[in-house]
C-alpha cells in the first residue's frame, strides 16, 4: 500500500533547491551540469527526478550531499540548498559531514561501491549507529540487528555476520537501506536505487521503501530514468533535460496532462507491456553534450514545435496550475 | 525457420584438484520454434538461462545436447563450408554496442570484416556494400572512416545492426539490444528493427528482460524461469492474461507509465534460487503462491491451453 499522496508542497519544505547550478571544468571552461533548478520537497513526500543521462539528476542529487568532486567541479555562485531552513551552500566540510547522515542520507545504484568488501554487514550498520549517534557498541549492534529487521532482511540475526558479497543484489539494497536509516534522516536521496535489479526484485525494494516511508516519516528523492517507476512511487515528478527541469507537477498531472514537448516525447517513446503501442513515436537527434548546450531551451535541437525563440532565448517558468510548471515558450499552443 | 528441441547447457562451477565442480543448469531443456519472417521474444530475470540459450543458437557455445534446426537442417551437426553458410544466415546483435566493437578499427573496417571473412566481395564491391549498410541503418556515409569511439550509443548499436546484416542473414539474434540506451534512443533503435525486419524479410529472436520491449517488437513471446520455459504464446494474450503464477508476477512487477494503474506492488516472496541448486519439481515452486504438493516432486510438463499458448504449470494440466 502507498501513503496518501499529496500534489502540494508544504509552506515549510523539508527542502528547498533555488537557482542551483553544478559546472564542471573541461578543457579550462567551465559548463554547467545543472543550471538554475528550482525544486521543494514536503515532508513525507516523494519526488521523482527524471530524466536521461546527462540530464543533471544526479548532480543535483550530489550537489544536495555536499559531494560534487573540488577542483574540476563547483557550485554555482548563488545557488541555495536549504535543508529544513538551514542553508547547505557554504558551509564548511565539518559541518556538512555532520549534516550528511544524521539529516539527509543518499542510497546509489550499485551497493557495492558504496560498501565496504571485508567488513561484515553488522558492523558497517553499527558503525554508522556510533557515529551519528554516539551509542555504544552493544547498543550500536542491536540497534544494526533492528534495522536489518526494519528493512525486511530474511533471517537478519545469522546475516549480521556475513560480507556484502554473500549477498544478491537487492538484499545488498537493502543493507545500504539500512545504513541510510541508522542516523534516522529526514530525507534520503535515492540514486536510480532499483536500475541494476530484476523486475521481481525492483518491486520488493520499492514496496519497502513506500512502506518506510511511513513508517519513520521519511522525504524521498528518487532519481529514475524509468518512467513506470516514477508512476508508481512518487507523489510529485521533476523532470529534467540537460540539465534544467522543464516540468514539474503532481504525478498524475504529468501523466495524463503532460506540457513540456519532453516530457509529451519521452512518454510515446515508451514501448509499454500493457498495451499494443502501434504509435511509438522515437525522439529524433540525442541528448547534448554538456560542451554544447543551446543557449535557449535545452530541448529546442530536438523539439518538433521549436521555433526560433526557442534557440534564442531560455523560456521562463510558468505555472499551469498552482503546483503544476513548466519552462517552454510553446506550452499553451500544444496542450 | 528457426527450431530448437530440448537445448541443454550446464556450466562447471567451483571444483579443484580431488573434488567434482558442481555443475550449474543454465539451460535446463529448452525447445523453442521462431517461424518464416516472425519475431520470438525471450523474456526472464537475470540467470534465467535466456542469454545462454541464445549464445547456444548462435554456436557461440556449445549446447551439451539437444537439437538446433534452421531451415530444416541440422545446425549442431554441420562442419565446415555448410557451417559456415549457417553462420551467415544466422547473425547477432549484441547489448553492449561499445564492448563489442573493436575500438582500433574504423567502422568501415569492422563492417568489411565479415564480408572478406566469407569470402563475399570483391575490393571494389565492398566499398559499395559497407556504404549501402551503413545507410540501410541510418549512419552517414563518412562513418566509414571514423572509429566507434566517436559515436553515441544508439549509433554504435546501430553499427551493430549493420554489421550484423552486411551478410544477408535470415534469422537475427538480439540479446538485450537497447538496454544500455537512454529511453529516448531506445525507441530509435527499436523502430530501426521493426523496419529492417519488414523490409528484408528477418525472422527475429529478440532477448530482453523488458516486457514493454518485447510487447512492441514481437509476435510471440517465451517466458524463461531457471533454465525452463514456463509459458509461451502470443505477446498480448500472455502479457494482458498471464497464466503461469511466474509471468503472473513477473508482468504485475513491471512498471507501466500511468499511475492511475498504480497497483499494489505486488508481494513476492524470495529471490531467484541459484541454477547450481535448482529446487526440485517446478522451478518456481518455493515462491509460488499457489504451489500444490506434487510441484515440489514433479516437474510440470508443458501444455497447450489454446489460443496457440503453452503453458508449464500443474494449475492448468488436468
Amino acid at each position: 500500500m502507498h501513503s496518501i499522496r499529496r500534489p502540494s508542497v508544504s509552506d515549510d519544505p523539508i527542502l528547498r533547491l533555488r537557482d542551483l547550478g553544478v559546472e564542471f571544468r573541461i578543457d579550462d571552461q567551465w559548463h554547467g551540469a545543472v543550471r538554475g533548478v528550482d525544486l521543494e520537497i514536503g515532508r513525507s513526500e516523494t519526488l521523482a527526478v527524471v530524466g536521461e543521462s546527462g540530464s543533471g539528476k544526479s548532480m543535483t542529487a550530489l550537489a544536495i550531499m555536499g559531494l560534487i568532486p573540488a577542483g574540476n567541479g563547483r557550485i554555482t555562485a548563488g545557488s541555495s540548498i536549504r535543508l529544513e531552513g538551514q542553508e547547505l551552500v557554504g558551509l564548511a566540510e565539518v559541518e556538512l559531514d555532520r549534516l550528511r547522515g544524521n539529516r539527509v542520507a543518499m542510497i546509489f545504484q550499485e551497493p557495492m561501491t558504496a560498501l565496504n568488501p571485508s567488513m561484515r554487514v553488522g558492523e558497517q550498520i553499527a558503525e554508522s549507529v556510533r557515529k551519528h549517534r554516539g551509542l555504544d557498541r552493544s547498543a550500536a549492534r542491536a540497534e544494526a540487528r533492528r534495522l536489518l529487521d526494519q528493512v525486511r532482511m530474511p533471517s537478519a540475526a545469522q546475516r549480521m555476520d556475513d560480507f556484502p558479497h554473500q549477498f544478491s543484489g537487492g538484499m545488498r539494497q537493502r543493507v545500504m537501506i539500512a545504513i541510510a536509516l541508522a542516523c534516522q534522516p529526514r530525507l534520503l536521496l535515492a540514486d536510480e536505487p532499483t536500475t541494476a535489479l530484476d523486475v521481481t526484485i525492483q518491486a520488493q525494494v520499492l514496496r519497502l521503501l513506500s512502506d518506510l516511508k511511513r513508517e519513520v516519516d521519511l522525504a524521498v528523492m528518487f532519481i529514475t530514468h524509468n518512467l513506470g517507476v516514477v508512476a508508481l512511487i512518487a507523489d510529485r515528478v521533476a523532470v529534467m533535460y540537460a540539465g534544467q527541469v522543464v516540468e514539474t507537477g503532481a504525478v498524475e498531472a504529468i501523466f495524463s496532462q503532460p506540457a513540456h514537448p519532453y516530457t509529451q516525447a519521452l512518454l510515446r517513446s515508451m514501448p509499454r507491456v500493457d498495451r499494443d503501442s502501434s504509435d511509438l513515436e522515437p525522439i529524433a537527434g540525442q541528448v547534448p553534450s554538456i560542451r554544447e548546450l543551446p543557449t535557449g531551451c535545452g530541448f529546442a535541437p530536438r523539439c518538433p514545435l521549436a521555433v526560433a525563440r526557442c534557440t534564442a532565448q531560455l523560456p521562463q517558468v510558468e505555472f499551469r496550475s498552482p503546483h503544476h510548471s513548466v519552462r517552454c515558450w510553446r506550452h499553451g499552443e500544444h496542450a | 525457420m528457426l527450431e530448437v528441441d530440448d537445448l541443454r547447457k550446464t556450466f562447471p562451477v567451483g571444483g579443484g584438484l580431488f573434488r567434482r565442480p558442481a555443475r550449474l543448469h543454465a539451460v535446463a531443456g529448452v525447445s523453442l520454434s521462431l517461424d518464416h519472417q516472425r519475431s520470438l521474444g525471450l523474456v526472464g530475470e537475470s540467470g534465467c538461462g535466456k542469454s545462454t540459450l541464445a549464445r547456444c543458437i548462435m554456436r557461440l557455445i556449445e549446447p551439451d545436447s539437444g537439437q538446433i534446426r534452421i531451415t530444416g537442417r541440422d545446425f549442431l551437426k554441420m562442419r565446415g563450408s555448410a557451417l559456415s553458410e549457417a553462420r551467415r544466415e544466422l547473425q547477432i546483435v549484441f547489448q553492449d554496442p561499445y564492448g563489442s566493437l573493436n575500438p582500433r578499427r574504423t567502422i568501415g573496417q569492422t563492417l568489411a570484416e565479415p564480408l572478406r571473412v566469407h569470402g563475399l566481395a570483391t575490393d571494389a564491391e565492398l566499398a559499395q556494400r559497407v556504404e549501402a549498410a551503413l545507410a540501410e541503418v541510418g549512419l552517414p556515409t563518412d562513418a566509414m572512416q571514423r572509429y566507434p569511439h566517436e559515436f553515441s550509443g544508439g549509433q554504435r548499436q546501430r553499427v551493430g545492426i549493420a554489421r550484423a546484416l552486411i551478410l544477408n542473414p535470415g534469422i537475427l539474434v538480439a540479446d538485450e539490444p537497447v538496454s544500455a540506451l537512454d529511453v529516448s534512443v531506445q525507441a530509435q533503435i527499436l523502430k530501426l528493427l521493426e523496419g529492417l525486419r519488414e523490409r528484408r524479410g528477418l525472422s527475429l529472436l529478440l532477448v530482453s528482460h523488458d516486457l514493454g520491449v518485447v510487447r512492441h517488437v514481437c509476435d510471440r513471446v517465451v517466458v524463461m524461469y531457471l533454465g525452463r520455459v514456463v509459458e509461451e504464446g502470443p505477446v498480448a494474450s500472455i502479457f494482458d492474461d498471464p497464466m503461469h503464477p511466474y509471468t503472473r508476477v513477473l508482468r504485475a512487477a513491471s512498471p507501466v507509465p500511468d499511475p492511475t494503474a498504480r497497483f499494489r506492488l505486488p508481494n513476492i516472496e524470495g529471490e531467484i534460487p541459484s541454477a547450481l541448486n535448482p529446487p526440485p519439481g517446478c522451478a518456481f515452486h518455493p515462491r509460488c503462491p499457489s504451489a500444490m504438493p506434487k510441484c515440489s516432486i514433479e516437474q510440470p510438463p508443458p501444455v497447450s491451453v489454446g489460443g496457440a499458448r503453452r503453458v508449464a504449470c500443474f494449475l492448468y494440466s488436468k
